[in-house]
Order: C-alpha cells, then sequence, then structure tokens
C-alpha cells in the first residue's frame, strides 16, 4: 500500500489508509473509554439503588437494566456491519473491511448475553430456563447468523478477499433478518396464543426511564470503545501479516 | 492488412498499470500498447505475476492502480476477449464434443462449427470420447479449440503450450499466427518459446523484479 | 439453443450421467424422515402430528447438505471464470445454475415425499399440501443455498460452513413451508402460510442470483 503525498485531501479519504486511522483515532480510545466507565458507573448504581421494583417479579426485573440494551445492542451492532458491508462493496473503503470483521464477534457477544439476561430474568416468570416466544426466538437467529459470520472469517485464508464476500452475505443477512422476524412472530401465534412476557411494560415510570437510558448509552458506547479498539487490533494484525510475507518474498528472490 | 481480417482493428493499451492479489503488488507501472495483429509475450520468473497481469486483462482481477483500455471496441458487442488459463474447464461424462458445442452455446457460435474446431486442433478423430479419458495435451487442444468456435479479438493465454509436445506447440503459434492474420491481438504468458510466421510482430515484456 | 438452455441443459446432462450424488441426496432425505419413527417411537397420532414438520426438516437438511455441488466442482476445474466471459450476464448464469439445481436436487424430493408421508401416517389432506409447499418452498431454498455456496466457494475445504450460514436465513422457509401443510390446533392459516411461502420463494428467486454472482466476483478480485 502506498501513502499518498498529494497534499489536500479530504478527511474521509486519509483515514482509508489504515495507520493513519489509527493515528488519527488512538487519542479517542482513553476518553471513550473513561466515558463508558463512568455511565456504568451511574447507570448501575441507579439501576441497583434507585429505582423501584416490579410489583410482580421483585428485584429481578433489574435484569432489564442489562437485557434491554444488549437486545438492543444485538441489532445496532447488526447495523453498523451493514453500513460497513455497502462501504466495503460500493466505496471499497478499507476501514469498511476492519469494522466490519470487529464488530462481528462483538455483535456475538452482546446478543450471547442479551439471551442470557433474557433467559435468567424469565426464570422466575416461566418456570424453565428458556421459552421460545417471538422475542428470544428472533435474538436465538441472530445469534446462529453473527457466529456463522464470524467462522466465515476464520475460514478464509486471505482475509483481504474474504471481505468483500463476507460483506455480500451480510447484505443478504441484513435483507432476510425482518423476514425473519415477521416468520418467527407469526410462528410464535400460531403456537402461543398469549403472549407470555413483556420486557417494555406499559407503565414505564420515570424512576426506571432514566436509569435504562443511561445503561442504553453505557452499552452504546462500551461497544463503540471496544470495536475502535478491535479496529486498531486488526489493523495491527494486518500489517503484520504483510511484513510476513514481505519477509517470505525477500527471502526467496535473496 | 490482409483480406482476411474478421475483426476491427482494435488497441489494447495499459498506462501505469499495477496488478496484485492479497494486497501484495506483483507488478507495477506497466505501460504498453498493443495494436491490432500484434502479439504480445510475459516473459518473467515463476510468482512474478504474469498469471496476475493476465487476470486482471480479463477483468476478472481489479487492477490496484493505472488503468486498462480496450479502444475501437463497440459498447453493445458482447464479451471481447477470450480468456484461457491453467486449467481446462472440461467435464467428465461428457463427450468432447459435447463439451466444446456448451461453449459455442455459451459464448456464442460466432467462429468454426464446434467439429471442424476439433479437426483443426487434431481432436476430430476422438470427438465422441468421454472427455474424461482425454491426456493432459489433448484436454489442452480442447481448451484451445474452445477459442476457434466464438470469434472474439482479444486471446489471453496463460502457459498456452503446457502440457503439449512438439505438434501440441507448432499448432498453437499456427494458431496465434492465424488469430494475428485475422488482425486478433494475442498477449500470452509463457515460459516457451514462440516462433511465429512473422517476428517482427512479436513484443515482449518482462515481468517481475529484475535480479 | 440459447446459453441460457445451454447451460441448464449441461447441468442436467451431467447429472443425470453422474447419478451419484442427487441419489445420495434423495436417500438422505427419505433416511432422515424414516429415522424419525425410531427416535420417537411409532405411534401413529404422534407421527402424524409431528410429520409436517419432519418432511421439512428432512427437505431442509437435504437442501442445504446439497447446495455444495452448486459451484465447487465449477470452481476447482475452471469453468466458473470461464463462466464470466460468457455472452450472457453473469447473474443470469448464476440464475441458470440454480434452475438447473432446483430441478435436480428438489424435484425428487418434492416426488418422494409421498413416501415419507405415507411412512409418518400423514392423512391424504396433509399429502396434497406437503408436496405443495415443498414445491413452492424449495426454490426458496435453493437460492439461499446458491448464496451460501457463492459466499464459501473459495474456501477449501468448504464443509459444513455453507449449511451453517444458510439455516438461519432459511428459518422462515421452514416457518411458513411446515404452516402450509398445517398450523397446530388452532384456526387454519395454511393458506397464508402458503402465500407468504411463495412471496419468499418469488423475492428469494429475483435477488439471490445477483448476490451470489456478485459473492463470486468479489471472490476473485
Amino acid at each position: 500500500m502506498t501513502i499518498e503525498t498529494a497534499p489536500k485531501q479530504s478527511w474521509w479519504n486519509r483515514i482509508a489508509h489504515p495507520s493513519q486511522f489509527v493515528a488519527w483515532s488512538r487519542p479517542l480510545l482513553w476518553p471513550l473509554t473513561i466515558l463508558t466507565a463512568v455511565l456504568f458507573l451511574f447507570g448501575l448504581w441507579f439501576a441497583f439503588f434507585n429505582s423501584p421494583e416490579d410489583y410482580q417479579m421483585g428485584d429481578t426485573v433489574r435484569i432489564m437494566y442489562i437485557h434491554v440494551p444488549t437486545a438492543w445492542l444485538s441489532q445496532f451492532v447488526y447495523a453498523i456491519m451493514t453500513v460497513s458491508a455497502l462501504g466495503s462493496l460500493v466505496w471499497r473503503h478499507p476501514m469498511a473491511d476492519v469494522s466490519m470483521k470487529s464488530a462481528a464477534p462483538l455483535g456475538a457477544t452482546f446478543t450471547a448475553l442479551a439471551l442470557f439476561t433474557g433467559s435468567l430474568w424469565g426464570r422466575p416468570t416461566w418456570g424453565t430456563f428458556w421459552e421460545w416466544d417471538g422475542r428470544m426466538t428472533s435474538t436465538l437467529v441472530l445469534l446462529f447468523i453473527y457466529l456463522g459470520i464470524v467462522a466465515l472469517w476464520r475460514a478464509f485464508d486471505d482475509q483481504l478477499r474474504a471481505a468483500r464476500v463476507i460483506a455480500v452475505f451480510t447484505l443478504v443477512g441484513a435483507i432476510n433478518i425482518p423476514i425473519i422476524k415477521f416468520s418467527v412472530d407469526w410462528w410464535s401465534t400460531l403456537h402461543q396464543p398469549a403472549s407470555v412476557f413483556r420486557p417494555d411494560g406499559p407503565r414505564m415510570p420515570g424512576s426506571i426511564l432514566t436509569p435504562l437510558f443511561i445503561m442504553f448509552f453505557a452499552f452504546t458506547f462500551l461497544f463503540l470503545t471496544l470495536h475502535l479498539k478491535a479496529m486498531h487490533t486488526e489493523v495491527k494484525r494486518r500489517r503484520v501479516m504483510a511484513l510476513e510475507r514481505q519477509a517470505a518474498q525477500a527471502g526467496a528472490s535473496a | 492488412m490482409t483480406d482476411r481480417q474478421v475483426f476491427s482493428p482494435l488497441v489494447l493499451g495499459a498506462q501505469g498499470l499495477s496488478c496484485g492479489r492479497g494486497g501484495i503488488m506483483l507488478s507495477e507501472g506497466l505501460d504498453f500498447r498493443l495494436e491490432a495483429g500484434r502479439c504480445l509475450l510475459l516473459r518473467g520468473p515463476n510468482g512474478a505475476g504474469k498469471t496476475t497481469l493476465i487476470l486482471t486483462l480479463a477483468g476478472i482481477v481489479t487492477p490496484m492502480e493505472g488503468r486498462i483500455a480496450l479502444e475501437g471496441v463497440d459498447e453493445e458487442d458482447g464479451p471481447q476477449l477470450h480468456y484461457c488459463g491453467h486449467r481446462n474447464a472440461i467435464k467428465a461424462r461428457l463427450s468432447v464434443l459435447e463439451n466444446l458445442e456448451f461453449w459455442a452455446s455459451v459464448n456464442g457460435p460466432t467462429g468454426l462449427s464446434p467439429m471442424e474446431a476439433l479437426d483443426r486442433v487434431g481432436l476430430g478423430a476422438i470427438a465422441g470420447l468421454d472427455a474424461g479419458y482425454l491426456s493432459a495435451g489433448q484436454g489442452r487442444r480442447l481448451a484451445l479449440a474452445r477459442l476457434l468456435v466464438t470469434q472474439r479479438p482479444l486471446w489471453l493465454l496463460d502457459e498456452p503450450t503446457a502440457a503439449l509436445d512438439i505438434e501440441g506447440h507448432k499448432l498453437v503459434e499456427t494458431l496465434i499466427d492465424d488469430h494475428l492474420d485475422q488482425g486478433g491481438l494475442v498477449v500470452a504468458a509463457t515460459h516457451d518459446p514462440i516462433t511465429l510466421n512473422d517476428p517482427t510482430r512479436v513484443e515482449i515484456l518482462a515481468i517481475g523484479r529484475a535480479s | 439453443m440459447t446459453a441460457f438452455s445451454a447451460l441448464i441443459g449441461r447441468e442436467l446432462r451431467m447429472a443425470v450421467r453422474n447419478g451419484g450424488d442427487v441419489l445420495t441426496l434423495l436417500l438422505f432425505f427419505v433416511i432422515v424422515g424414516a429415522v424419525v419413527p425410531f427416535a420417537v417411537g411409532p405411534d401413529k397420532d404422534l407421527l402424524a402430528l409431528l410429520a409436517p414438520g419432519i418432511v421439512w426438516i428432512a427437505a431442509f437438511l437435504s437442501m442445504l447438505l446439497g447446495l455444495d455441488r452448486l459451484f465447487r466442482a465449477d470452481h476447482e476445474d475452471g469453468t466458473l471464470i470461464l463462466l464470466r466471459g460468457a455472452d450472457l450476464p453473469f447473474s443470469a448464469v448464476v440464475a441458470a445454475k440454480v434452475i438447473a439445481h432446483w430441478l435436480v436436487a428438489a424435484v425428487p424430493l418434492i416426488v418422494a415425499s409421498p413416501i415419507l408421508a405415507v411412512l409418518l401416517a400423514m392423512d391424504m389432506g396433509g399429502f396434497w399440501k406437503t408436496v405443495l409447499s415443498l414445491a413452492v418452498g424449495t426454490p426458496a431454498l435453493a437460492a439461499f443455498g446458491a448464496v451460501g455456496a457463492a459466499v464459501t466457494v473459495s474456501i477449501r475445504r468448504g464443509g459444513l460452513i455453507a449449511p451453517v450460514l444458510i439455516a438461519p436465513l432459511a428459518v422462515p422457509v421452514l416457518i411458513f413451508g411446515v404452516g402450509a401443510i398445517s398450523t397446530g390446533t388452532g384456526p387454519d392459516q395454511s393458506g397464508a402460510a402458503l402465500l407468504f411461502l411463495a412471496a419468499i420463494s418469488l423475492m428469494a428467486a429475483a435477488l439471490c442470483p445477483f448476490m451470489a454472482a456478485l459473492a463470486i466476483s468479489s471472490g476473485e478480485d
């Protein structure tokens, strides 16, 4: 890869070069980490000490403060992956590839966390650790999609070629996800006439909303921080691979 | 200009072309201009990037830098090039003739009839044979026959003489000669010497790092 | 003969002459269904209740496990690169291969589904609905499978990764496919399910050839 020396390049083109992206975004890491920590501190304090118990479920409702944001994140991360996939296919922006690859395991983790906390939260109500209700089932299918994408990245030898192919698959997944939701909802109304549990109940007093919003932001910033860090790591990993290849070529022609 | 001219005069040009794969640049800053009726031979050590350059000219791989242009082409005509790579794309359980008829249908039957093409490359006698029984050299001839059933001006050949005996080698030279007489262009990557009727219409491009 | 029909014709001819892998897929389909009674017991009422689901799971697994045959052989012998230079758009080439794949891999399943229906004690009404739902739903499986096969074509050890990728995306096909046969103890919504299934198949048939062609050409780059 060549570093372009033309003086007036737009910011977007400058950060397309991986090491320039890393250099530009490195100063953001510590502020983001601190902001995330502060948000979590506030959010958890509000969640545990300053919000009411649910009249039915008691203290376990507090799991909602983790479950709802992670459930939202599982969709948000896929949206980020979809935008990155478009960036990779349409504009061939090299950082789009890196962004897509770094987001996948994070998305899988948040989705798994959402399922885990949803399962814990549902246990007192359902009596079991798992119920096939519409929302949890759609989330489970989404987890399978994420894990499939992570496996796909690992299956390719050439990561650069892999990026555009995986971008195509990500887009197909994005088109499918609404269809999956629709079909799973239809399916769950067939087999369970009454919906069993609604995590966002009809009454939402302000004291529940505040910690919920804070936790939303806390988790979102957690993702952004981790994503940025993962992108830096991926850039370094590719640099190492490129150097190894150069060493091999130099050794061969020596 | 002979009266056997079939193709309108095209020019294949490359400016500042750099090709690579997997993020590694293999050949940099190539400039050439190939006119109708001429042959460009790519020479270079293994791994130097000859195959990648051929694939880039074929439009399979995107160039890392620079541009390629085939001038003189009418936008509405179909594909203008034949790519003949290392693998012969022959299906066993189909006969030799069936294999070739397929390509004539899929690429357009604008050249020789499949039977004539098989005769031309010396496989006419075994047209009905299951193609799975072909030897490596015979398979290469069948791959070359594919170039004859559909007429396209630009031929991109990657090691065309691979697995061929002396006669097969002469066949390749004859086919290239005929194609150039018709006004076509040939780009061939090869280790072997290619001797044409008119040596002045051959240009050589060395690929790879100068040692 | 047009290029499109030449493509389909060649696939069909090779499938007929190669015989083996199609027969294997068909056997797999019947065996998956036939093995269920060994696992859940031969109680007719239970089997009749489960039958639509079992038939569809067998079809689902057969179509997914068989999707490797779409592009791998052509990729390995160099045909796929040559087909990109054909006189028709590459997405049309892919569409022709998907149609041929459906004819070769799905039609035998549809024809063999009565065998499973009988083995699993399905009633006559369910029998015709099964054939119809498979006929309407298997194109979607073939189309989604093409995307999976296209994405994984350059991965050498292929294996199970393509079925694993496509299975979540094909869940709606499974849901509506079974729903088109029977929708359980509530009111009968099988007509609605069949319409949804048809919609998914049409959409998949329209979009997947483009996406698969894009995946293949991106992979060479």
